[in-house]
């Protein structure tokens, strides 16, 4: 068995899922269920100064595909509702009942040095493993001047992340928007300031969909709507590109990494870590199906570690960040060509219609005498685009075969069709 | 016929609410969830083979894919503009020998698209908001067309002539439209009154008026028709049954399956339709199904169904066999019936068995007698030629072109009377469309002919 053990930011975990910062990590109920269920961690929901935020309703919006299944959701929530020495009070009993799971404190504060030193100071001492700076949330509390209003400066999260590494000895996590145009900016801008790890990303801006009847964005609030959060399985493409950036980037590439963006299973988990994560956090997922879906996570990166030889996380941890380069470094004589399986076709012709109308019309379409649809790749035509293997319904009827062409590697600045290469 | 009371006493306790049950829909409808579910299994194929197959050519991806959307009146226009009997088809159609057989998820061994239910969840959809008719008609083309028979297809000859802008007067010899739907589908596959009330809805397009108790050779002839409109459509179905050829095939207790079928159709409560206890359905088709089963659920003791050949030939699907077997009909191949025994009433049917020889079917004579009150007939339908004279007939069916048009110039005939594919409502539904549109076709080329 492939030991799921991990360590970020100098924290130990019994294994790399924690539950994001959210409304699962809110209370002392939810917390010990999902320590129960086997979460290796939690965040807990971001604590704010007292008086407590009032929130709306309703709070979340769907974004579904066609056969009704979630895509993402996003949500107009703030940061917990619930007095500070409440949630406190809470931290410290969860810490002395689960000794050996992760708690760390999430937090919000305004723009000022003593404001977000007496909250850390408060926070650390009720127990916690590390402080996470909540710099991202998008909606309503950016408006009060905080979250991503601070989360798009660089030089505020630098400030935040540098007044909090002063006020306690604690790990400190920050937590990055991706509601901006460069995510190296704002890593840079952490490490600057001393963070020990980045969390990211935080929730992406959106409407997520608009009630035809009421003609409002929802989640609908009194016949009005607002843009909010968007997470959940739709997110995480954005995700794992920041987290390689960041990974890959000679600047950041030390900075410990806490991945956080559509994670629903075992292999999401796993490629996070091989584009470079530390450490996983979870919410959406756990918000859709609830928390028993860690066990399969544990079990499904149990069993592909085992599978693959990697005895634990670090083993296969930036395994493709190596792999992860710029369009400039790809090789323009590699060349594939898809080939179809025709013991395995259906024939349902959805390659055809595909390459037909919107790419090459690299695939010809016959009916034998017997009435069997045939479908086969026109060679010469088929750029490799891979569009016919992704939508063909049948898994490996459709092979992208690499051509062998003996033709070495050649990257576009050293091509001869580049013209400023021609120019040189 | 029968006329002897059902004995109620040696029949399961029933309740009349149990009987209705038991008449209930053969398929359970989709709901929202189902239909979804349901539709998310579809693959939208491109130039799908279940269009192919189906005798009416829906649009079957773009309605499913309809339905995927939402957009579920959308998908109901899909399927009735290529096929305004849609509604019957959904329930009536052997779709596991048509577009369900055709599905390309057979290919990959999974279980094909339910489309006969998607079908049915859509029109349904569209006609349980009794909103105004999908289509509207072209402008008044001036042109009158008599249809003879309000079947499948002459109700679709009749939709599809009055969209195209002509008028049409349908002549039925009967007191409802409907034909086959209205009289002999099995009840629980057109329970709610459907038939009649897809009649409405079709009727609904305009341009188009019934009159009832008018047969063809009775109270009308084609010369007449011919006379006073522009075009004439013969749906004349099949209207002779095919006899055993067996001695006392009029004595009380031997029936045609046909009307077996109708009397429960058309009762109040099917209860009280005549019922042996020990009841003989001869042959392999539908209607024999269709018989058999709802002698079982009417209560009947017995129910065996002999067929002369094997399962292969039959021509009942394998899921209306099944469907017999589960409701405890005994299903005997390779059987015929050779004696009807009884002189007041029918007791018993001497039975022989069959086998091919040189490809021709015989009589082993190896025979048993089959206690039997009640047999019903089930060995196909004949056109009734006395009506037709004058009109080119090969191999029991009207001649008509690759037109829809007989041997008499301007009279058009689709549906059971002609070969054309299929006895099936579908066939008969295209087959009127077709006409429809081969009328249209030739009454314009009449029109350029007379002016030009």
């Amino acid at each position: 068995m492939a030991d799921l053990k991990c360590t970020i930011a100098g924290i130990e975990s019994i294994n790399p899922f924690w539950l994001a910062s959210a409304p699962p990590t809110d209370k002392y109920i939810n917390v010990v269920r999902a320590f129960e269920a086997g979460w290796g961690g939690v965040v807990w929901k971001t604590l704010g100064e007292d008086p407590p935020v009032i929130n709306v309703s309703s709070r979340y919006g769907a974004h579904k595909d066609q056969k009704g299944s979630m895509i993402g959701i996003n949500n107009i929530e703030l940061i917990s509702d619930r007095p500070l020495e409440q949630n406190l009070a809470e931290i410290r009993q969860v810490r002395q009942e689960w000794p050996d799971r992760v708690i760390i404190g999430s937090m919000m504060a305004q723009v000022e040095e003593s404001s977000w030193k007496e909250l850390a100071i408060k926070i650390a001492a009720a127990g916690v493993n590390g402080i996470e700076l909540n710099l991202g949330c998008p909606h309503g509390m950016c408006e009060r001047g905080m979250g991503s209003s601070i989360g798009q400066v660089p030089e505020m999260i630098e400030e935040t992340t540098r007044w909090v590494r002063e006020a306690t000895n604690l790990p400190v996590f920050t937590k990055l928007t991706p509601n901006i145009t460069n995510i190296l900016w704002a890593a840079e801008a952490a490490k600057r300031g001393g963070a020990h790890a980045v969390s990211l990303i935080n929730t992406v801006n959106s409407i997520v969909s608009v009630d035809l009847d009421v003609m409002a964005p929802n989640p609908v609030v009194g016949g009005k709507g607002s843009h909010g959060g968007y997470c959940g399985p739709a997110v995480k493409p954005i995700a794992l590109n920041m987290v390689a950036e960041i990974a890959r980037n000679a600047d950041t590439q030390n900075l410990q990494i806490s991945a956080i963006g559509g994670i629903e299973t075992w292999r999401d988990a796993a490629e996070f870590i091989a584009l470079g994560a530390d450490g996983l956090q979870v919410c959406t997922a756990a918000m859709l199906y609830g928390f028993r879906i860690v066990d399969d996570m544990i079990d499904g990166l149990s069993n592909f570690m085992d599978e693959k030889g990697y005895q634990s996380i670090t083993d296969f941890k930036g395994l493709a960040t190596r792999n992860t380069v710029d369009w400039n470094a790809l090789d323009m004589n590699f060349d594939t060509k898809a080939v179809i399986d025709p013991d395995s076709c259906i024939e349902c012709g959805r390659c055809y219609i595909a390459c037909e109308d919107t790419s090459h019309q690299a695939i010809s379409f016959d009916v034998e005498a017997d009435g069997t649809r045939v479908f086969t790749v026109v060679e010469d035509e088929c750029v490799g685009c891979n569009l016919c293997a992704m939508i063909c319904p049948v898994p490996d009827c459709i092979a992208m075969v690499p051509v062998e062409n003996d033709l070495p590697y050649l990257a576009w600045p050293d091509h001869p069709k580049n013209p400023i290469k021609a120019a040189e | 016929m029968t006329t002897h009371a059902r004995k109620v006493a040696q029949t399961p306790a029933k309740t009349d609410h149990n009987c209705r049950l038991t008449f209930d829909d053969l398929h359970k409808p989709l709901n929202g969830l189902t239909a979804r579910t349901a539709a998310s299994h579809c693959l939208y194929c491109y130039e799908a083979p279940c269009i192919q197959a189906c005798p009416t050519s829906i649009d079957i991806p773009t309605f499913i894919h309809q339905i995927g959307t939402g957009n579920i009146d959308g998908a109901a226009r899909t399927i009735l503009s290529e096929n305004i009997m849609g509604g019957t088809c959904a329930r009536a159609c052997p779709t596991e020998v048509l577009c369900e057989q055709a599905c390309v998820h057979n290919t990959d061994h999974s279980d094909p698209v339910e489309i006969g239910l998607l079908q049915r969840y859509a029109t349904d959809h569209l006609m349980d908001q009794n909103g105004p008719h999908p289509f509207l008609r072209a402008p008044e083309s001036g042109r009158h067309i008599a249809v003879v028979g309000a079947g499948p297809a002459g109700l679709s000859c009749a939709h599809r002539a009055a969209l195209l802008g002509h008028q049409v007067t349908v002549y039925e010899a009967r007191p409802k439209a409907g034909g086959l739907n209205e009289y002999g589908l099995a009840a629980y596959k057109m329970i709610n009154d459907f038939a009649a009330r897809e009649v409405d809805f079709l009727l609904g397009v305009g341009g188009i008026d019934i009159r009832y108790g008018q047969a063809l050779g009775r109270d009308i002839t084609l010369d007449h028709l011919q006379a006073q409109y522009d075009a004439v459509f013969l749906g004349v179905g099949l209207g002779a049954t095919n006899a055993l050829g067996l001695d006392g095939e009029d004595i009380p207790g031997v029936q045609d399956a046909i009307q077996f079928i109708e009397n429960i159709r058309q009762a109040d409560d099917p209860a009280t339709v005549p019922l042996g206890n020990d009841i003989l359905v001869i042959g392999g088709g539908n209607t024999a199904i269709d018989a058999a089963v709802q002698a079982k659920k009417l209560g009947a003791k017995r129910v065996t169904l002999a067929y002369r050949r094997g399962a292969d030939q039959m021509g009942a699907t394998d899921f209306e066999v099944d469907l017999a077997r589960k409701h405890d009909v005994h299903v005997m191949l390779w059987t015929k019936p050779k004696a009807l025994i009884g002189t007041d009433k029918l007791t018993a049917v001497t039975l022989e068995g069959t086998r091919l020889e040189k490809g021709k079917l015989v009589g082993t004579s190896e025979t048993f007698d089959l206690p039997c009150d009640h047999l019903l007939k089930a060995i196909g339908q004949k056109l009734s030629e006395t009506t037709l004279s004058g009109l080119d007939i090969a191999s029991g069916k009207l001649v008509s072109s690759n037109f829809y048009q007989t041997s008499r110039s301007g009279v058009f005939a689709g549906g059971d009377c002609i070969k054309s594919g299929e006895d099936l409502t579908v066939q008969a539904v295209e087959d009127g469309k077709q006409a429809a549109l081969a009328i249209n076709l030739w009454l314009a080329s009449a029109q350029e002919t007379s002016h030009g």
